[in-house]
């Protein structure tokens, strides 16, 4: 697939990718408009580098000719600058559909991952409607995830985690984000492209793990300045096969559970005395 | 100031009698008192540069206490807080006190004397705009011994807002910004009415210099975009005091309301900071290749669309809001249009040089690092208008890398190509052309250095306005090269102050006109007197310096006719 090319150039001049399909195809659309950038620098700089040696000053030289413009010329390259941004436009609008709309969960994804999520204005939907939704709330200096359609805690309140996002591979995830104080900006580069999690506001992002990445960790920060631990506010994102995701989500609900329970013996030991 | 009427006529005196009437005659004063209290468009322009220099020089040692923090992983030299506040004033130094107003001091010395005006239009308002500068300056600066503000030159809400931001640093950016935009507003009717009314006879519009051209459209394009982020930081300030709520979700209120406000005003401000710089460049370029600008009309033109098309692209700097995508494509499409006639005005720059007679003084060596760095700007530019692509690389260090190469590889590199060029004009001495040319050297060197690694940082995840990272990110070479270029960049911008210390008392003479330039600032002497011109001649090409050494040369009537005041009535 896009893995081969961009996994070459991932390295340092085009953004990060190999994680999921949104990472590549931005990854290939950048490719793409920085090749039509580099032929456009190449004849600036060549003109220029050329005049610089050709056209020197000479002792005694001629003066040279007075030319004050040339309508032809110029018409000419205003309409080939309009061409070349008309023609970028072109390959964004066929790029979009793919990194903008989430593809459907594969067969090899998470069973009963649900698409019972109510449909919000901007929400993302996958064509089968079947997805994981996690909720992404930024705080300073962490972020935080609720696994809103999965088994819950109690009637309200979800499974959640902090820090480390754990999901399935070959499975939609499609994560709301939102903040709670400041605002903040959920980035894993090798997962697709930032997304802003502003308080007041819902935001939108997916990625999709292939499952060849099982077991694969993915890093990234905050990348909206949030305050003085801003650049300690990172995050990560494991995937998992279906199957060990389950259990992880098992034995972190069934921790919660126990924690929650702990708690609320501590508060009731702490009122008996 | 003196005012003297000759009145020749009086109907009661048989003989004419000359009679000199005087009003208010006031001793102008001398020494530090006359720097206070003059009115004089040259005097104010050069407090102008000088200010804004000291302010560039503070900045740029904000810039390297970063790029020393960030030389080296998990580097403590920083805490995080002295970062962040070392980072917003860098950010605001170089945008509102230096980039915005040195262009006000080049355009105050040179805008009166490229038309043939004796001063601008209002003196005294003009003295105004470079007080209000001023105490702007120093009303922020003076925050860093209290709470200087740690949120970014951005300034986000609710970042902010009083509970994420106590203390007053806040406030001193927004007093900053009331005091410089207020500035530059006045600066800016200013330079409308003098521009629009001064103009010596026979300077039509399009034989108005392109530098002039670039401050008018600078102008108008201050005066549209200010009252935005004015609005803007009053509400913000009536939300830190008293509790309004226009950003606060909490109480209402919207935080990406003050992005629009901000961007609405931030990205004009970004052809604010570099129109001025392009007519710099539009003046140097055909000066030093023995050839008229190639296109006048398609330049002027140009610099109008840029300005006209720079109102509306501000949410491009928003791409990764909750925005509908249909917003982000027209902002894509509407930064794309600003290619184009950024586009021009290269291909007509290139074009100038194209067999011309390249005369390679320092003034040409900067022209040319501007054209040759803009250019990968400008590429940059239109790749981060692409939203799908600015989602990978937006807050990144590949938008540092971008504006950069736009800010300090364009308007800077301009506007040093212009501090070359006229500083014979301004103190009547040429600089060093061997130091000039060494720090034009070490600053390029040193610019591609520190900047081209960054597009690299970027698009391996590191996020802008990080204080640290760690040894594992795989950022550290790009952040080492960094750090060794700003320093190498600093040292020819020093190179460069020094050479200007020093030829204001040694350098060589210049003369009237140096260069054999175009444009009637050449005209008068160097530096010139008071009353800049005895008299002015009539303009009838965009080359009206041309036309006067053609005439001399041609000897007669028409050089006599230039070089001698012309009797009233005649
Ligand atoms: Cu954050």
């Amino acid at each position: 697939m896009l893995i081969g090319p961009s996994a070459a150039l991932a390295d340092w001049i085009s953004p990060e990718s190999g994680g999921s399909p949104n990472a590549d195809k931005v990854d290939t659309l950048y490719t793409i408009v920085l090749c039509m950038g580099i032929v456009i620098f190449v004849l600036v700089e060549g003109l220029l580098l050329y005049s610089i040696f050709k056209f020197r000053a000479r002792r005694r030289g001629p003066q040279p000719a007075q030319v004050h413009g040339n309508t032809r010329l110029e018409v000419g390259w205003t309409v080939a600058a309009a061409v070349i941004v008309l023609v970028i436009a072109g390959i964004t609008f066929a790029f979009l559909g793919g990194i903008k709309n989430p593809p459907s969960s594969s067969p090899t994804g998470l069973q009963g991952a649900s698409g019972v999520q109510l449909a919000t204005v901007g929400a993302l939907k996958t064509p089968s409607g079947k997805a994981l939704h996690i909720d992404v709330n930024g705080q300073q200096y962490i972020w935080r995830y609720d696994y809103v359609d999965q088994p819950r805690l109690t009637e309200n309140r979800p499974v959640y985690a902090y820090y480390r996002m754990v999901v399935p591979t070959d499975t939609t995830v499609i994560l709301k984000l939102n903040a709670s104080d400041v605002i903040h900006s959920w980035w894993i580069p090798r997962l697709g492209g930032k997304a802003d999690a502003t308080p007041g506001h819902d935001n939108y992002t997916w990625f999709k793990i292939p499952g060849k990445y099982a077991g694969q960790i993915f890093k990234g920060q905050c990348a909206e300045l949030c305050g003085e631990g801003h650049a300690d506010m990172r995050a990560e994102v494991q995937a998992l096969p279906p199957d060990q995701f389950k259990a992880w989500f098992e034995r972190q609900r069934n921790d919660l559970l126990a924690s929650q329970k702990a708690l609320a013996a501590q508060r009731k030991a702490g009122v008996g005395q | 100031m003196t005012t003297t009427e000759y009145v020749a006529e009086r109907p009661i005196a048989a003989v004419p009698r000359p009679e000199v009437v005087l009003h208010g005659l006031r001793e102008r004063p001398r020494g530090w008192l006359e720097w206070l209290t003059t009115t004089d468009h040259k005097k104010i322009g050069i407090l102008y540069l000088y200010s804004t220099f000291i302010f560039f020089l503070i900045g740029g040692v904000e810039a390297l206490m970063m790029r020393l923090q960030l030389a080296v992983p998990t580097n403590t030299l920083l805490t995080p807080k002295a970062y962040n506040a070392v980072m917003t004033m860098h950010g605001t130094t170089m945008v509102f006190l230096f980039v915005v107003p040195v262009l006000a001091g080049f355009g105050n010395y040179f805008v009166p004397l490229m038309i043939g005006a004796r001063d601008m239009a209002f003196p005294r308002l003009n003295a105004l705009s470079f007080w209000l500068l001023f105490f702007g300056g120093i009303v922020f600066y003076v925050s860093v011994f209290f709470h200087p503000p740690t949120a970014g030159w951005t300034m986000y809400t609710p970042l902010t807002e009083e509970a994420f931001s106590p203390g007053g640093g806040v406030d001193a950016w927004i007093f900053l910004i009331h005091l410089t935009g207020l500035s530059s507003l006045v600066g800016a009717v200013n330079f409308v009415a003098t521009i629009h009314n001064m103009r010596a006879k026979g300077m039509g519009w399009a034989r108005m210099p392109l530098f002039v051209w670039s401050i008018l459209i600078y102008s108008y394009l201050l005066i549209l975009a200010l009252p935005a982020v004015a609005a803007g930081v009053t509400m913000l300030l009536t939300d830190r005091h008293l509790d309004t709520g226009f950003f606060n979700p909490a109480n209402g209120g919207d935080p990406l309301l003050w992005q629009h406000l901000f961007w609405f005003f931030g990205h004009p401000e970004v052809y604010i900071m570099v129109l001025p710089a392009f007519g710099m460049i539009s003046e140097v370029i055909p000066v030093f290749s023995r050839k008229p600008i190639f296109g006048y009309k398609a330049i002027a033109a140009s610099t109008a669309a840029i300005a006209f098309l720079g109102m509306l692209v501000w949410a491009h700097h928003m791409f990764t809001t909750p925005t509908a995508t249909v917003v982000l494509a027209f902002f894509m499409l509407s930064s794309f249009t600003i290619g184009v006639p950024t586009g021009i005005k290269i291909f007509n720059w290139l074009a100038t040089m194209w067999r011309g007679s390249l005369v390679f003084k320092t003034p040409l060596y900067f022209a040319c690092g501007f054209l040759a760095q803009f250019v990968i700007g400008g590429i940059s530019g239109i790749m981060l208008a692409v939203f799908p692509v600015d989602w990978q690389l937006h807050d990144t260090y590949f938008v540092v890398a971008h504006f950069h190469y736009t800010l300090f590889g364009g308007a800077i590199f301009g506007l040093f190509a212009g501090l070359y060029y006229w500083f014979p004009k301004m103190s009547g001495r040429l600089m060093n052309e061997t130091l000039g040319k060494i720090s034009f050297w070490l600053m390029f060197i040193g610019f591609n250095t520190t900047f081209l690694v960054q597009h690299a940082a970027g698009t391996s995840g590191m996020p802008r306005r990080i204080y640290t990272y760690y040894s594992t990110s795989g950022w550290e070479g790009y952040n080492l090269v960094s750090t060794i270029g700003a320093f190498i960049l600093a040292t020819g911008v020093l190179l460069t102050v020094i050479n200007l210390i020093r030829s204001i008392k040694h350098g060589q003479k210049a003369g009237n006109d140096p260069w054999k330039a175009n444009t009637l600032e050449w005209f008068t002497t160097s530096p010139p007197p008071e009353n800049n011109f005895d008299v002015v001649p009539r303009i009838r090409s965009a080359e009206p310096m041309k036309d006067i050494r053609r005439d001399v040369a041609a000897g007669g009537r028409a050089a006599g006719s230039v070089a001698q005041p012309v009797a009233p009535g005649t």
